[in-house]
């Protein structure tokens, strides 16, 4: 079946996007392929004095990266990381990602659209990385973000779609792509959040915190596969049992 | 002023008519030329009907006819929503024809301009008298409506009746012609803020066979008038097709899908159907699978309450009181009373002839206590201009 | 100059180039800003460094 998930013109046939955070560097190529993940981000840092391992070194041929803007604490510096992580040369894509809050490391979308902004216009596929507001997510696309990011729980804290009902409505008003970013915890919150008909799931901490990194990768991929195929099968039918109406409302009705 | 007739093409505007981007007529143009009513089955319902929001494919299956066998469940599920968002209130006013002048040959239209009918046009102070007797009754929403002719009745004269609408009322709209974004800015400045325009079918085809003559017959135009309304400032459009000109089932998905688009573009604008239909010739041994009959008026209508929950839909005095008193508790959520449909006539005699019949002649205090009576709160206007 | 935030000794005359290689970077796996501004790799060899230079080196690592 042809289903991709197409970014920014990019067509991906994985929906499973990879933080590569928390993890051991050896580790990297395997969760990559048992995941069968074709984009991962990446964070930028200062580069060590030396020949220092570096973590491209790690990734496997092909896969796309997606860089993200965290420690960005407004829309200039999440621009400035932007721009640095394209210099380094490894494509447009790149993930906003604006935090003022040390406490719960909720995203700021008000900064977030403005980063959008700038960065559409200067070429980047923008992944903006947000609070579930509908609002913010139309102001995101017309700004130019190419795919949304919704949290489904506060960062790292494998909740689950504590945001539930408010991705639902992004699923259901906004026409690019929605991805669950931060918060999946279980592959069957993602493969839930799949069946509402999400395009995408962004992990990290759930695979990289289990006790199998590799046999959960694997875990997620199946889940999401599953997710994905379900709500494209159209989730069956429920029989609800229904008293019948003692008095019909449609008994007015003539000719 | 160009004279447009049956030469011109009925998709190409002519000059004076401002061009929108077309993105959402060529949606709903294909989306309509797509939608296979007969494929979707008993499950294709039962799952639209299973789900909290009815999606676009949601809405083409409770518009099929394998449908029909769920209307009451329909009925049911539209109540609940109506209750949800509206409450038990239902919103009261009254149309004001102050002219029926008209340029256009719609062969289905009593005010078409071939047909011999008493013609007329109030003057300002005519105007204003059917304004205080209106008033008087209690209403605080008023539909000013016109012919189709910029000649007879100018964008300035709609907007100078209007300015003296905003003076009696709280909530003003215009039923007229299609307009220019500038004009409908004016126009709103004027007082107004909202606009009904009906796209009588969305299938092209046929629309060029029913509209002969006259500015109406260019489809494009009338079509992006909504959201010329929008960038204009009004807050409020109201989308129809007249079902049973074309294949109802079709035109009352294009209507709903319009409106969607242009709701989602626009995600701040205030949506409202009417169902207006053109009725069956009764005991008509050839039945027509496309005639809309009341339970088919209510599938659509109910097929509209559950794709948009928070669209107001206004039910019309072409529908008899029987029906009108029934349907506001379930989807109805705003309806005419102490209507005319001649120029003038809310005091003495009409100036000019009526548009078409209506079958609920009642006043507004009879269909005040009748809202009442079905459980309703009459509503004369929950709105304030600021 | 200061290098990502600590002073380091410059020899005269170096450029971006022949300092970063100095140091043992992978040039294809970094990115620079000097002063502020993002210097395009293709650049390294043409500037020049000065001690009131302020340069920041950056690579990639894992991160979500």
């Amino acid at each position: 079946m042809d289903d991709k998930l197409i970014i920014g013109g990019h067509e991906f046939n994985s929906r499973f996007i990879l933080g590569s955070g928390k993890f051991s560097l050896e580790m990297t190529d395997k969760v990559i392929k048992n995941g069968g993940v074709e984009m991962a981000t990446l964070a930028l840092r200062r580069a060590n004095v030396g020949g220092s391992e570096n973590i491209l070194d790690y990734m496997p041929e092909g896969i796309t990266l997606l860089p993200n803007t965290s420690g960005a604490r407004n829309a200039e510096e999440a621009v400035r990381i932007a721009r640095l992580a394209r210099a380094i040369g490894c494509g447009d894509f790149v993930k906003i990602e604006v935090v003022h809050d040390s406490k719960y490391l909720l995203p700021d979308n008000y900064e977030t659209v403005k980063a959008t902004e700038i960065l559409a216009k200067e070429g980047f596929i923008v992944m903006p990385y947000m609070y579930p507001d509908l609002n913010a997510a139309r102001d995101m696309v017309n700004a130019g973000a190419a795919a949304v990011m919704p949290l489904a729980a506060p960062i790292g804290s494998n909740k689950g779609l504590s945001t539930r009902d408010f991705i639902k409505i992004l699923v259901k008003e906004i026409d690019v792509p929605i991805i669950v970013d931060a918060g999946i915890g279980r592959p069957s919150q993602a493969c839930e959040a799949m069946e509402m008909g999400v395009d995408a799931i962004m992990a990290n901490t759930a695979v990289a915190t289990a006790s199998d990194v590799g046999l959960m990768a694997t875990s997620f991929r199946l889940a999401i596969e599953a997710g994905r195929k379900a709500y494209l099968a159209g989730l069956g039918r429920v029989l609800e049992y229904k008293a019948e109406a003692s008095s019909p409302l449609t008994g007015f009705l003539r000719d | 002023m160009i004279k447009v007739d049956r030469s011109f093409s009925h998709m190409e505007y002519v000059e004076g008519m401002e061009q929108t981007p077309h993105d959402i007529m060529d949606t709903v143009l294909k989306e309509r030329a797509e939608y296979d009513y007969n494929k979707y089955t008993e499950n294709d319902v039962r799952r639209a009907l299973n789900k909290e929001f009815a999606d676009v494919e949601d809405f083409k299956a409770l518009l099929s006819p394998a449908a029909m066998p769920f209307l009451e469940e329909m009925a049911q599920k539209a109540k609940g929503i109506t209750r949800r968002y509206f409450g038990n209130s239902v919103t009261m006013f009254t149309p004001l024809y102050i002219a029926n002048y008209c340029e256009n040959h719609c062969v289905y239209c009593g005010f078409n301009c071939y047909n011999k009918i008493k013609r007329a046009k109030l003057s300002m102070e005519e105007i204003e008298t059917e304004l205080k007797a209106i008033a008087a009754t209690g209403l605080e929403d008023i539909l000013i409506l016109t012919g189709e002719t910029r000649s007879k009745t100018s964008v300035e004269y709609i907007g100078e009746a209007v300015k003296l609408a905003a003076k009696y009322f709280k909530l003003v709209g215009i039923e007229v012609y299609p307009m220019n974004t500038d004009e409908y800015r004016y126009i709103h400045e004027c007082g107004a803020d909202y606009v009904c325009i009906y796209q009588e079918t969305y299938n092209p085809d046929k629309y060029e066979t029913l509209h002969l003559r006259g500015h109406k017959r260019i489809f494009p135009y009338r079509f992006n008038g909504q959201e010329r309304a929008l960038l204009g400032g009004m807050r409020l459009v109201s989308f129809a097709a007249l079902l049973g000109l074309d294949d109802f089932r079709k035109d009352a998905f294009a209507t709903g899908l319009h409106a969607y688009l242009i709701q989602k573009k626009y995600p701040h604008a205030e949506i409202s159907f009417s169902p207006p239909r053109l009725r069956p010739i009764i005991n008509d041994a050839s039945v027509n699978p496309n005639d809309v009959h009341e339970p088919q008026l209510l599938q659509v209508m109910t097929a509209y309450r559950l794709f948009m929950p928070f669209a107001g839909i206004t039910i019309s005095t072409r529908e008899r009181a029987g029906f009108r008193d029934n349907v506001i508790g379930i989807c109805a959520t705003k309806m005419s009373a102490g209507v005319s449909t001649g120029v003038g006539g809310h005091i003495g005699e009409e100036k000019g002839d009526e548009q078409f019949d209506i079958s609920d002649p009642r006043s507004v205090e009879e269909v005040h206590q009748a809202i009442t009576e079905h459980g309703c709160q009459p509503v004369y206007n929950d709105y304030v201009r600021v | 100059m200061i290098l990502n935030g600590e002073k380091v000794e410059l020899k005269a005359g170096q450029t971006v180039y022949d300092f970063l290689c100095g140091l043992d970077y992978n040039i294809n796996r970094i990115a620079v800003e000097l002063n502020y501004e993002i210097i395009p790799r293709e650049k390294f060899k043409e500037i020049t460094l000065t001690e009131a230079d302020v340069m920041e080196v950056v690579t990639f690592m894992g991160g979500g």
